[in-house]
């Protein structure tokens, strides 16, 4: 039993030899599987609706894809931000891993910032998610990658926060957990690569 | 090189390393008692927001039995209705605050909310969460599910879930009503539906959260926490079927879930995802913007609902399997072929999808793609049904309650299959869609299938958890009742169905002509048999609390059971793990009535000398003698 | 205490993780960025300089996409490196995701007739 009182549940730190992985890294995977099938049936629908479609809007005429651009820049370097976190985490200098993780989580408040800018202009143009299935699914898809990047930033403000104190006694298992929430956010910037061409671009 | 040697300890032979770890817990847990402060959890921490598997499954299990009772509620009022079609019923008065007349729109707010209720408040969080939570880590070895707090998260996703589903048929009844297109959910009407029907998504985005935080654990669990020496090739069927299960939820539910916020906001947001061009309702265009496609959210909703069939049935067919070994006192006839076929069946059920859509108006390639995969799906099913009768053969069977159940799950289920056939079938579909013969099919699978088999795991593992029996004549008493009421209900659907008498009909298809005589011919017979049933599960009701207290007293292992939950103690304390020293797997599964054995059965981690384990009780009762 | 003492067990993937293989990876971090960026910018330059057919446009940036995504994938999410479970998960993912992109979308053409 753990200093805690809670019984130690095998594999949370070391890898099982016979998978050669730690219990949160398959279960992340995991996760990140089924959120390729969320975001995949998103698609799946914007491929069926703008096939059935008479016409379908231009994106780039519809949408502003200057600030896009930007977020998608601010989308990448958040990732190698994090992965620099971790990396810097392996290494033992856990003061500069702590800034590596602020940089991403000040890049998830660019990225929300410029996508709320983006939602206004087009709300100024009378573009709303009703206005045709165009706009409906760019907002619905961006809205809920939005929704996605949030919860990546509170997650790391969390770690940065209260959550940073674990790295005290159980280093080896809080650089887990950065590998774990870097995963996710990977995979975040990983359906906006997708997304970005799709709707502004095509 | 050397044997290693085992110390005695207690009752139990173990280790000199095990011992030693154990020696050292009860001196750390004695030295914790001294210091006076032990390891107090609160009410709230231990019983509420628990993190220990078998509380939270005994809560799952607790829920999700009122919600079926509620379910089976709702359709005592439905038969009453479709028996007696121009009664005034009490009971319906007070239910929709009318005189008791039921009208067609209540009507099919009893369906929709009956079906997914049953479905997705029922059978899976009783069969995934309360069977699989409590059974999973024990069976497989290990002290709990690899991530206690994300299982805690699940049970309170799927309870306020379960109540937004539940408050939406009572506060909304002077507002529209909840929801009432079907628990299919199809627009356009589920988009033109009352606020109902909005309700019913939120709920079913909370429903489906829990789902698929439950489903990385129960993955992650089975492949991470396996004990040692419990290899795949030992594990019991129940685990396979369970892993095979949370797959299924892993990768189906998330298009369900991205189709309701669409529907959500087609409902909310005005958008036109389902919603076609030009749409008239009440003599009115609709004014949204149009261009949307109704068929979308049929494919979005049965790529999930179908493997949702497979999450029904599999965990059932694992506590058959487990059930019938047990009591037949031989190992699994063909455990590979089981295996496999299940594995088979997991993948074939993400692609049999649109056979659930045969009369939507798809082209004849891709109905003939969906008809070949229903027809190759079935034989998975064969399989495990002929490999379970086949381990009937030459054992010497005990009769008891729990074998019965698994016993009777053996034909239904066989019926139910079969019945399923035609259907798959895109030209005898023609006929039988959307009639009674569908809701014969299904229902045979789910409820004389699935819920017997749920009766069976009650039956057997209510010793386990509780350290007492059920009592057996009371058990025998509602076996026998409710398997003649329940083919009283669901037989004569199939001669309604190929009469031509259509589903959601709120007076039972009285109004048609040619389904007219079938009808009245049958469903009062059907509703009176439905009664019957509800009296019949009176004797269980009655049975379940009362044993809980007063029934008889049983040790770690009352049915000579073989797999590793009957090595840990009778009812095994919550928050203290599940064994003191992780048990070493040495055999498979079954090992039941092998020649020269004193006993008839070896449990999974009795050792080369044959010797029967005692219970390896959890660290609250320390082992040193 | 106690997890002091189990941590300090197991610095069994010492060559994976030496200083100079982590600072290694680092440096193709930001080779991989780079690239990332060159490749963004194309993506953009592609839709705005050249007057791609519909078809062929949404083909070349489909192309673009899958090669960022792998490359964040396979360096920034370590694919590359990582054990056979994983792997067998994903293409499993990978298998249903094709079934749900294609069906739906055939039945569609199907009935209006293939473009």
């Amino acid at each position: 039993m753990s200093a805690d009182g809670h019984m130690e549940i095998p594999f949370t730190v070391d890898s099982r030899p016979d998978t050669g992985l730690y219990n949160g890294k398959l279960g992340v995977w995991l996760f990140l599987a089924s959120e390729v099938m969320l975001f995949g049936a998103l698609f799946s629908s914007l491929i069926l609706i703008r096939t059935g479609a008479a016409k379908w809007p231009e994106g780039w005429k519809e949408l502003h894809v200057l600030p896009a651009t930007i977020n998608t820049f601010v989308l990448i370097a958040s990732s190698v931000f994090v992965v620099m976190a971790w990396a810097n985490l392996r290494l033992r200098k856990p003061q500069v891993a702590r800034m590596w993780i602020l940089a991403t989580l000040l890049c998830g408040f660019a990225f929300m910032g410029i996508k709320a800018y983006e939602y206004s202009l087009s709300f100024h143009h009378h573009h709303f998610p009703s206005t045709n299935n165009f706009f409906a699914i760019y907002f619905t898809m961006t809205g809920l990658h939005g929704l996605h990047v949030l919860g990546g930033m509170i997650v790391f403000g969390y770690f940065l926060t209260k959550g940073w104190s674990m790295y005290d006694h159980e280093p080896r298992r809080f650089t887990n957990r950065i590998e774990i929430v870097g995963l996710y956010w990977h995979f975040v910037d990983l359906v906006w690569i997708f997304l970005f061409p799709t709707l502004y671009l095509l | 090189m050397a044997q290693k040697r085992q110390v005695r300890v207690g009752s139990q032979w173990m280790y000199a390393k095990d011992a030693e770890k154990a020696l050292g817990e009860a001196l750390r847990v004695m030295k914790e008692e001294e210091a006076g402060h032990g390891h107090h959890e609160s009410f709230i921490t231990k019983y509420v927001f628990s993190q220990d598997h078998k509380w939270i499954g005994v809560q799952y299990g607790f829920t999700a039995l009122c919600f079926l009772l509620f379910g089976f509620f709702l359709m005592i009022m439905m038969r009453l209705q479709l028996g007696w079609p121009s009664e005034h019923f009490k009971i319906i008065g007070w239910f929709f605050k009318s005189d008791g007349g039921m009208l067609p729109e209540q009507y099919n707010q009893l369906g929709a909310m009956h079906g997914t209720i049953m479905v997705f408040l029922a059978i899976v969080p009783l069969a995934v969460g309360a069977f699989g939570n409590y059974v999973v880590p024990l069976q497989i070895g290990a002290p709990d599910m690899a991530f206690p707090k994300l299982n805690m998260a699940s049970y309170w996703c799927y309870l306020p879930g379960g109540i937004i589903m539940l408050m939406s048929m009572f506060l909304l009844q002077t507002k529209g009503g909840a929801a009432q297109s079907g628990w299919t959910s199809y627009p356009p009407l589920s988009v033109i539906a009352s606020q109902g029907q909005t309700w019913w998504l939120v709920g079913m985005i909370f429903l489906i959260t829990s789902s698929l935080l439950g489903s990385v654990n129960f993955i992650v669990t089975i492949i991470q926490l396996r004990a040692k020496g419990m290899t795949w090739d030992r594990l019991p069927f129940f685990v396979w079927a369970q892993f095979v299960t949370s797959f299924l939820l892993l990768l189906a539910f998330p298009p369900l879930e991205a189709a309701g916020v669409l529907q959500l906001m087609d409902r909310v947001a005005g958008t036109s995802f389902f919603l076609p061009s030009g749409l008239v309702v009440s003599g009115e265009v609709l004014k949204n913007a149009g261009g949307g496609n109704p068929l979308l959210w049929q494919h979005l909703f049965w790529f999930l609902a179908h493997p949702e069939v497979y999450v029904l049935i599999l965990p059932a067919m694992g506590i058959v399997a487990e059930v019938i070994a047990n009591n037949t006192r031989k190992s699994l006839w063909g455990y590979r072929s089981m295996v496999g076929a299940s594995v088979f069946l997991g993948f074939m059920s993400f692609v049999v999808w649109a056979h659930h859509m045969f009369m939507t108006g798809m082209g004849t390639v891709i109905s003939a793609f969906f008809q070949t995969t229903t027809m190759i799906i079935s034989i998975p099913s064969v399989i495990i049904l002929s490999a379970l009768f086949l381990t009937l053969w030459g054992a010497s069977i005990r009769f008891n309650t729990p074998m019965l159940f698994a016993l009777a799950f053996l034909p239904m289920f066989g019926i139910g299959g079969l019945t399923g056939l035609p259907l798959g079938l895109a030209t005898t579909d023609i006929h039988l869609h959307d009639t009674y013969y569908v809701i014969g099919h299904f229902h045979y699978v789910v409820a004389p299938g699935t819920i017997f088999a749920m009766f069976a795991g009650i039956y057997y593992w209510f010793p386990k958890i509780t350290g007492r029996k059920l009592n057996d004549t009371l058990g025998k008493i509602h076996f026998w009742g409710s398997l003649v009421c329940i083919n009283g209900i669901f037989m004569p659907m199939f001669y309604q169905g190929l009469a031509g008498v259509s589903r959601r009909l709120f007076d039972g298809g009285i109004q048609y002509a040619h389904a007219k005589a079938a009808a009245s011919a049958t469903n009062p017979f059907m509703s009176q048999a439905a009664i019957g049933l509800f009296i019949f599960q009176l004797p269980f009701i009655y049975n379940f609390f009362k044993s809980i207290k007063w029934g008889e007293r049983v040790g770690a292992n009352p049915w000579q059971a073989t797999t590793l939950e009957w090595a840990a103690a009778a009812s095994p304390p919550i928050g203290h793990g599940n064994f003191a020293v992780p048990p070493v797997v040495h055999r498979g599964p079954y090992e039941y009535s092998l020649p020269g054995m004193t006993e008839d059965y070896l449990p999974q981690n009795a050792d080369d000398t044959g010797a029967i384990p005692a219970p390896v009780v959890p660290s609250h009762a320390p082992v040193v003698a | 205490m106690t997890d002091h003492v189990a941590e300090s067990h197991h610095d069994a993937h010492d060559s994976h993780d030496s200083p100079e293989n982590i600072k290694k990876e680092m440096t193709r971090y930001i080779g991989v960025f780079l690239a990332l960026a060159a490749l963004t910018g194309l993506t953009v330059w592609v839709r705005f300089s050249l007057d791609l057919p519909e078809h062929q446009a949404i083909i070349v940036a489909l192309i673009i996409a899958t090669v960022k995504g792998s490359l964040v994938a396979a360096f920034f999410m370590h694919l590359l490196s990582e054990k056979k479970l994983i792997y067998s998960v994903l293409i499993l993912t990978v298998v249903f995701f094709a079934v749900l992109m294609w069906l739906p979308v055939h039945d569609v053409l199907d009935k209006f007739g293939y473009k």
